[in-house]
């Protein structure tokens, strides 16, 4: 079951298009990661979701049924660009967001105080906020977001500004908020955030989307069938009598231990690989290397943008 | 409309409970109060009587009169000594009338030790002299009593009269009236309709916008922030006008009744001088300012105040609340307030062109200028509560609120399309041609 899907959403600016038919699927109770480059369109696509702006074309569809404006009880949103008012002191600008959510007044109370507890800022209820960090600043933010349980939470890009000690708590709140069953929509830059939480993911890049599916999966497809060894016992390197089905690349020899990186090609497998390696020296360590999101990400965007130049100058 | 109510309260609150607020709300009555108290004393130091000694050597100026505030005392003596004998303490000044040779003896000299006698003293001595001196040269030159010229004057008076009501209205009471309350609206629209811009600033530059319109519309949080600022100007208006009657109450316990009333005569005399630049002598003045001070008093009891009061509340309302919408929009397009400037001057040239057409207006209250600028919308709170003292037709005064409350629904929407779009813009300069384009979409 999806908790949201969007259907080939376009939206249309004076000067460009900034989706074209974009469709995802987030299921329910996973964390979704939204991927692209900078300007590719993903803040558009979350301020659809939140109905700050209308799409063109295509819908959204929360739990089934199409977008409504009292569904925003169920949705918290944490923006890119995001801030308080200064002046104001803490607790009254947390009970004040809290209410335009559609929370009451002691219902909100309640809460903050639970939240205000757990992330130790119960101190700071009656100062203003420009005497705050930015990090506790980015904290009850955070907390004014989650404070209403809205089954669909989307952050965008919500570990800037955090330093490590307060990106990690936030990690971990996000991860409890999902055990508990909210559906997490975020975006981000910081891939190895990706790999930490996300259980799928789609790539969006100059308002297409590139790539849509589980972490996992995508991994798998993108693997090289590259081997990481060591050998010790050997003076000379593998390349010569390893070339017909293995590919060797990345050598190094020193003090007797042997390195390289193999591609296994022709549907050899693994143990294949073994047997050719032995009469070489004693196998040390041997390790898939599994591509990461990083690298996944910029070489689909840079084939997009190959492809982009490559289909222009056809038609030129 | 629940979330607007919460939106109104945060900002309402967050204005009425800054220190500037409190201050703005205590100095405006005092300023206010000042006003109207400070030239009672003023007047009120005038009286201490100042006596001027005068040496006499031409022998015709030995009866000039006394009043109030200036007294004369005759030395006989030689300049010489009267110079060296004049007491600075009893005395604020000698006036010295050499007896000329050839020419007629119409000069004076003032000496003075430590302060120069100010114009209404020398003024004095002068209408005194020339009283005399000419009273004296009527006499022997032509046999007239200067008495039968006097008597000889007339005086006209002419009194505008509303052929329905029977009001008669003093066009310098209704010219101050009228005048003062454009003024206030027009003051009032910028200052809170700056306050509107600046909010909207604020929170764009806070980055707190894009939290909030996910869980409002932008319409609500415009139309949010707009009342509860309107609310902050209304709760001004009334604190300044319940402490200004309150500190005047106060003062006029403190001085007693009896005095008050001759503040008021002392006052308003003021307005009769003004009226009457040259007063040919100080008797006649003094019955033609008792004839002003009826007329001025009774009309002032004359105004329909329950329709200047209703008016005013309503053209406040109406043209804060147009002109706030502009400024808001305004406010969204800029990412701080150095950037307003450019688009400020298409929303401060109508204000500014209602004061500069009051002069034209006053002069012809009933005329099409008058007229046209009080119906159209962006002028009409101003130039409307200037012509309302003098008497406007119903059927103008219903059109024009119906066109300011036309004109404010048309300006709200058109303000919150550039709104909209606007507070969701970070880090552009923004020109006029981009704003029509958010106009479009």
């Amino acid at each position: 079951m999806n908790l949201l899907e969007t259907h080939n959403i376009t939206k249309r600016f004076a000067n460009h298009v900034a989706l074209n038919g974009v469709s995802i699927s987030v299921p329910e109770q996973s964390i979704f990661g939204l991927l692209g480059p900078n300007g590719a369109g993903k803040t558009t696509l979350i301020r659809i979701i939140n109905m700050i702006t209308g799409p063109d074309e295509g819908n959204v569809f929360l739990n089934g049924e199409k977008l409504k404006k009292n569904h925003i009880v169920n949705i918290g949103y944490l923006p890119e660009e995001r801030g308080l008012y200064k002046k104001m002191k803490v607790g009254e600008q947390a009970l004040y967001l809290a209410q335009l959510r559609g929370l009451s007044h002691a219902e909100a109370l309640k809460k903050l105080k639970f939240w205000f507890e757990k992330f130790e800022l119960l101190g700071w209820w009656n100062r203003r906020v420009e005497e705050l960090s930015k990090g506790m600043q980015q904290k009850i933010q955070f907390v004014v977001t989650v404070l209403h349980e809205p089954k669909l939470l989307i952050f965008d890009e919500p570990f800037s500004g955090f330093d490590p000690i307060n990106a990690s708590l936030i990690k971990d709140e996000i991860l409890r908020l999902r055990e508990n069953g909210a559906t997490v929509v975020f975006s981000t830059h910081n891939m190895a955030s990706v790999e930490e939480l996300c259980d799928d993911i789609a790539l969006i890049n100059k308002s297409n989307k590139i790539l849509e599916g589980r972490v996992n999966d995508i991994k798998y497809s993108y693997r090289s069938y590259s081997y990481q060894v060591e050998i010790s016992g050997t003076d000379t390197l593998l390349k010569e009598p390893l070339n017909k089905d293995f590919q060797v690349f990345d050598e190094s020899l020193q003090d007797g231990l042997l390195k390289a990186k193999i591609k296994i090609l022709n549907n050899r497998t693994t143990n294949d690989m073994l047997s050719a390696l032995m009469p070489h020296g004693t196998i040390h360590a041997l390790q898939e290397i599994v591509p990461t999101m990083n690298d996944i990400f910029i070489a689909k965007v840079n084939a997009d943008i190959n492809l982009n130049y490559s289909s222009s100058g056809l038609t030129e | 409309m629940n979330k607007i109510s919460i939106i109104i309260k945060r900002e309402y609150l967050s204005r009425v409970k800054k220190r500037s607020f409190l201050v703005m709300t205590i100095l405006g009555p005092m300023l206010m109060a000042a006003m109207m108290i400070v030239p009672y004393y003023v007047t009120k130091l005038d009286k201490e009587q100042q006596v001027i000694e005068v040496l006499d050597e031409t022998g015709i100026y030995y009866k000039m009169g006394s009043n109030e505030t200036i007294k004369f005392d005759y030395v006989y003596s030689d300049l010489e000594s009267a110079i060296a004998n004049f007491d600075g303490n009893k005395y604020s000044a000698l006036l010295y009338i050499p007896k000329p040779d050839m020419i007629e003896p119409t000069n004076a000299i003032l000496y003075y030790s430590d302060k120069q006698p100010g114009n209404t003293v020398t003024s004095y001595i002068k209408d005194k002299m020339k009283y005399i001196y000419e009273n004296r040269k009527l006499m022997e030159l032509y046999g007239i009593d200067k008495k039968q010229i006097d008597d000889a004057k007339v005086r006209i008076n002419i009194n505008s009269q509303n052929i329905e009501t029977g009001e008669t209205n003093l066009p310098i009471a209704t010219t101050i009236m009228g005048i003062f309350a454009g003024f206030l609206i027009y003051f009032a629209i910028f200052m809170y309709g700056n306050q509107v811009m600046r909010g909207v600033i604020e929170e764009k530059t806070n980055r707190i916008v894009e939290i909030i319109v996910s869980s409002v519309k932008p319409f609500q949080l415009l139309l949010g922030k707009i009342i509860g600022i309107a609310l902050v100007g209304l709760t001004q208006f009334m604190l300044w006008i319940v402490l200004t009657l309150s500190l005047v109450a106060v003062f006029q316990l403190s001085v007693g009744a009896k005095d008050m009333v001759s503040k008021q005569n002392t006052e308003i005399v003021h307005h009769g001088n003004v009226l009457v630049p040259e007063n040919p002598t100080a008797a006649p003045a003094q019955d033609y300012d008792d004839e002003n001070i009826r007329s001025l008093v009774k009309s002032i009891g004359d105004y329909n105040y329950t329709l200047i009061i209703f008016s005013f509340f309503f053209f406040f309302l109406f043209g804060y609340l147009l002109y706030a919408a502009l400024f808001a929009a305004i406010g969204s397009a800029v990412d701080n307030e150095a950037d307003t400037q450019q688009f400020m001057l298409p929303i401060t040239i109508p204000l500014i062109l209602a004061f500069i057409l009051a002069q034209p207006i006053i002069e012809n209250p009933q005329g099409p200028v008058a007229f046209w600028f009080s119906i159209i919308p962006l002028t009409s709170p101003i130039v409307m509560m200037i012509r309302i003292p003098f008497g406007v037709p119903v059927y103008e005064l219903i059109l024009s609120m119906v066109l300011l409350v036309l004109g404010f629904l048309a300006c709200t929407w058109l303000a919150a399309k550039i709104y909209r779009t606007g507070i969701l813009m970070y880090g552009k300069k923004v020109s006029y041609r981009e704003l029509w384009k958010w106009l479009k979409y």
